[in-house]
Order: structure tokens, then sequence, then C-alpha cells
């Protein structure tokens, strides 16, 4: 797929929200392809950005197009182009994953005996061949989603939406998992939210930074790093004593100090480091950090450390 | 486009109900037994006297029951397992989407209408046209309480809301209706209120049809009327109102 994501001035407020804006004037341009990630906080407008992107939801105001489709004039021409595994979603427990990514390629349009094809192939890819058959409410639940995950890779879709589709799951899970949204994402444009940085990091081409309904950056990692003043990171226990420097040091979230330098000066502050047997790790900064610059001034007041 | 049709409405048949009663049967026994258990009840007291007018009201709460059911499954699969929002964004049309759940429901329906039609066979006889007009009649309700089982489906956010609102409107329209017996049998004052129900034209239509009631030809054309306007009136509020795309 070519083209791009555009959205312009993108608003939503909910009937009940007293006027508060779910979505605050998002304007973006992204080329629509390989893996979009949106991170933040919760309440920070991910979903309602998706859901309005994935034709689910209507915005109140602004536009939004993918590859030149209206989101919401041509939804129905867009719907035959997209797959949506919503946040939450969960598997039907009366059925089998067969019947699960079956059912959902008839609904997609699919004849059933070129649905049951396609299904037995993409479960095949996630490695459930073995359990096709089995009830859902029998699969464990890194299983489940994998069932999931088969749904969209089985649609095949120009633009698959996957609504935090980690979440819960554990590491070994979560990794395998991030294989299979690579394979998505090598054919077609995979917008993804998620809670778990490194997960943006290791999968998005283009990370969104939202925060109270407002794209308070957007780019590739290497471009939101050099966004900021400061290139790289050095860690210092909590009892190092730290020198005059280029740079700020902050509390770390780890309990130890953090320092946010140049590079320059993180070569000069290792070579000190180093010579007065201080224990310390520097890295260029990292997705974390980046996250925690931009939605900074809001830490405080959502109360996060 | 048909075979398209067709096969977005057999996939909500699937999920909706085949698989549903290959896994859990027993949801069976309780589709038979509503209704059997009124006419039961309505045949003993009546000392059989009212066995046919409690055959027709067993069929005519099984088709309300089946729109009605409707609007807990959409509301389980929705909010439960997003399946909606799946199905929103796809190619598949709210009506394609509605259409086979509803025919979903009525699957359930065949055990209780197989039983039904084998006791309106024993105890009724009716003639080609008497079983038109019942079918007719069926048809009325089972279009009316899918139209609002999908209405309020569509706005439910939880299924503790959405199965106390099944239970509501089936008591509402199938129970408190005399839908099992004459509405000659309430007394007048509180027969007016039996007429706000769609359901009390639906089972006057049917008894007068098979000669349990005596109504003449205009009243029942006003019923008639009156049961048609209500269900054109729900499906409009249900294309008006119902929520596909939230907002």
């Amino acid at each position: 797929m070519g083209g791009e994501l555009v959205c312009s001035e993108l608003t939503k407020v909910y009937d009940s929200s007293k006027g508060k804006r779910a979505l605050d004037a998002i304007s973006l341009a992204v080329p629509a392809r390989g893996v979009l990630s949106l991170i933040g906080m919760n309440g920070a407008g991910k979903t309602t950005l998706v859901r309005i992107l994935a034709t689910q939801l209507a915005p109140t105001s602004g536009v939004a197009t993918i590859d030149g489709v209206d989101v919401v004039k041509e939804a129905k021409r867009l719907r035959s182009r997209i797959a949506v595994i919503p946040q939450e979603a969960r598997t039907v427990p009366w059925m089998t994953p067969r019947q699960t990514v079956l059912t959902y390629l008839m609904w997609r349009g699919c004849t059933y005996s070129e649905s049951k094809k396609k299904a037995t192939d993409a479960l095949g890819r996630v490695g459930m061949q073995e359990q096709s058959d089995v009830m859902n409410r029998r699969l464990s639940g890194g299983m489940k989603r994998k069932v999931l995950v088969a749904t969209v890779l089985a649609a095949d879709a120009d633009v698959s939406f996957l609504d935090e589709p980690t979440t819960g799951l554990d590491p070994v899970s979560r990794r395998e998992l991030w294989g299979f949204l690579e394979e998505i994402a090598r054919k077609h444009f995979l917008i993804l939210t998620t809670h778990y940085l490194e997960e943006a990091e290791e999968l998005a081409n283009v990370i969104g930074i939202m925060d109270r309904g407002k794209m308070v950056g957007i780019g590739s990692l290497e471009s939101l790093r050099s966004s900021l003043k400061y290139q790289y990171s050095i860690r210092l226990p909590a009892s190092a004593q730290v020198p005059q420097l280029d740079g700020v040091a902050t509390p770390g979230r780890d309990g130890g100090v953090q320092i946010l330098t140049n590079e320059d000066e993180a070569y000069r502050l290792s070579q000190l480091f180093l010579g007065s047997g201080t224990r310390f790790s520097v890295n260029r900064v990292s997705l974390d950090d980046v996250f925690f610059h931009y939605v900074r001034a809001d830490i405080g007041e959502h109360g996060a450390q | 486009m048909k075979s398209r049709f067709f096969g977005q409405v057999t996939a909500a048949v699937l999920v909706n109900s085949l698989y549903e009663m290959r896994n859990y049967p027993v949801v069976l026994v309780n589709t038979v037994l509503s209704p059997l258990s009124f006419l039961l009840v309505i045949a003993f007291v009546s000392k059989g006297g009212l066995i046919g007018d409690a055959i027709e009201g067993g069929f005519i709460m099984s088709m309300f029951s089946s729109g009605v059911s409707l609007q807990g499954d959409l509301s389980h699969l929705k909010n439960d397992f997003k399946l909606q929002d799946m199905v929103v964004a796809s190619p598949t049309s709210p009506f394609t989407y509605v259409t086979g759940m509803a025919l979903a429901e009525l699957v359930y329906s065949i055990p209780a209408l197989a039983v039904l039609t084998v006791l309106a066979w024993i105890f009724i006889h009716p003639s080609a046209v008497q079983a038109l007009v019942l079918v007719g009649v069926m048809l009325m309700m089972f279009l009316s309480s899918i139209a609002i089982g999908f209405t309020l489906a569509t706005f439910s956010s939880d299924i503790v809301q959405s199965f106390a609102f099944s239970r509501l409107i089936s008591t509402l329209f199938s129970t408190l209706p005399p839908v099992y017996y004459p509405v000659t049998y309430i007394p007048l004052p509180f027969r007016y209120a039996a007429y706000l129900s769609p359901t009390t034209y639906a089972a006057v239509i049917s008894q007068n049809a098979t000669g349990f009631l005596s109504e003449p030809g205009a009243s029942i054309a006003i019923d008639w009327g009156i049961m048609i306007a209500v269900t054109v009136v729900l499906f409009l509020v249900a294309a008006k109102k119902a929520r596909w795309r939230e907002v």
C-alpha cells in the first residue's frame, strides 16, 4: 500500500464528556506503510484515534484520509481494505480458532471454502494448527491473542489496526506476537497502540506520542531523539557524586541519577567515572526518555513518577 | 454480491446459533420451555378450554422472544467480545449483520416452533388460509421485536443492563398482555392498556382467524393496520437511531 495517513484538525468530544476533548485537533501526515505505533498514558486518546481511523467512531470535526480515502465520507470503500482487532477484543468461547477466523473472513466477503482455506493457512502461520479445532475457552491467554492476530493475518487487509494487542501477555508470548506483527507490516500498513515502549521501539517505523488528546510528538525514533536537546543518557547509582556538567541531572525513574547530555560530554563524563571507579551506564536516549520528555509537563498532574 | 451477502449472513448464523447450540445444547431447552410453560398453565387452568388460544400465544411469544433475545446476544457479542467493532470495520453492512443475527435467533426457535406446530395440528387443525394468517402475524411479531432488539443493543454498554432490558421487554410485551387467552377476559378499563402492546393485536388477529374470538372485519383490518404500522415505525426508529458507527 502506498499513500499516506493524513489527519487534519481531527477532534473528538464525547457527548458524555462535558466538552472535554478526547482528541484535540490532531494533524499529521505519515506514510501508510510499515508500523505506526501510538503510545501514551491511559486516556491519552490512542483508542479514540484508532476507532475513528478504523471507521468505528465518528469524529466531532476534522478530516482523516488513508491512502486518499476519507474515513467518514468513504467509510464503505475503506472497510473492504481494513481489518481491526479492538482493545479488549476476546475470542468467543464457544467457537474454535478455525471457526473464529473463518467467520471473520466470511464477514469480510470471502466464500466459505475460501475462508476455510485461508483460516487453516493463517492458523498454521501463527503455529496453531494443532489447536485449530480446540474450543477457544480451553486456550491460554497467549493462544487466544494469537487467534485474533491470525484473523488479521488471514484478512490480508491493506491496513490493520491493533489496539493494545499484547497487553497482559507474558514477555515470551509478547515477543512471539511481535514476529507476526512484523510479518503483517512487511506487506501492509499496521497501526498499533501499546503501553509497552519497548514494543513501539522494536516494531515501529513511526511513533506517535499522545497526551491528553494531542499528538505531542510524531516521527521515527531517530527523529524523535533528534528533537531532544540531549541525545545521551548516563545512569548512576543514587550514592554517586555528580560532577559539574553540560547537561541535566535528574532523579532517575530507577531510583538512581540520570544525566542527559550531548555526545562529547557523555564521553568526557564516561572517562571521569571510569577514572574514579564509579559504576555507571551510558546509552543513547531511549524511547522511554523521549516519551517522558514529551509528557514531562504532565507527569506531576497525572501523578506518575 | 449476492453470494457475499449470503456468506455474511451465514457467518452470523454460525456464530450466534449453530456453533453455540453445538456447544451449549441446554439453551435449546430454554427456548422450548418458555413458550410451552405458559401454554401448559393456561391449558390446565382453563381445563383445556383455551388450549387453542394458548398454542397461538405460544407462537407469538416464541417469535417475539426471538427478537428480544437478539438484543441480549448482540449486546453480549458487542460488549464482551468486541465482535461488532470488528464487523463494523468490515464490508458487512448493519442490515446484513442484523439479518444474519436475527436468522440465528429463528434457528433457536425451531424446536419450540416444531412442538407448537404439532400441537396446532392436533388441537387447532388450521386451514391453509388460517395458517397463512398465523404465519403473517408471527412474521410481524418477529420483525417488530428484532427492530426493538437491534436498536437497544446498539445503545447498550454492558450485558447486565442489556439482559435487564430483555426481561423487561419480554414481560411488557409477551407476559403481561393477553397473548395466551382472549383479550375479552380482561376487565374493560384494563383492556385499553393491553392494546398498548403490539402482541395484543397479534393475538386478537390469530384468535379471530381460527375462530376463538369473533371480531368484526373492520376491527380486524384496523388491528392489521396498527400491527403493520408499529412494525414500520420500529424499523424506521432502528434505521434512524441505531448506532452502527458510534458517535
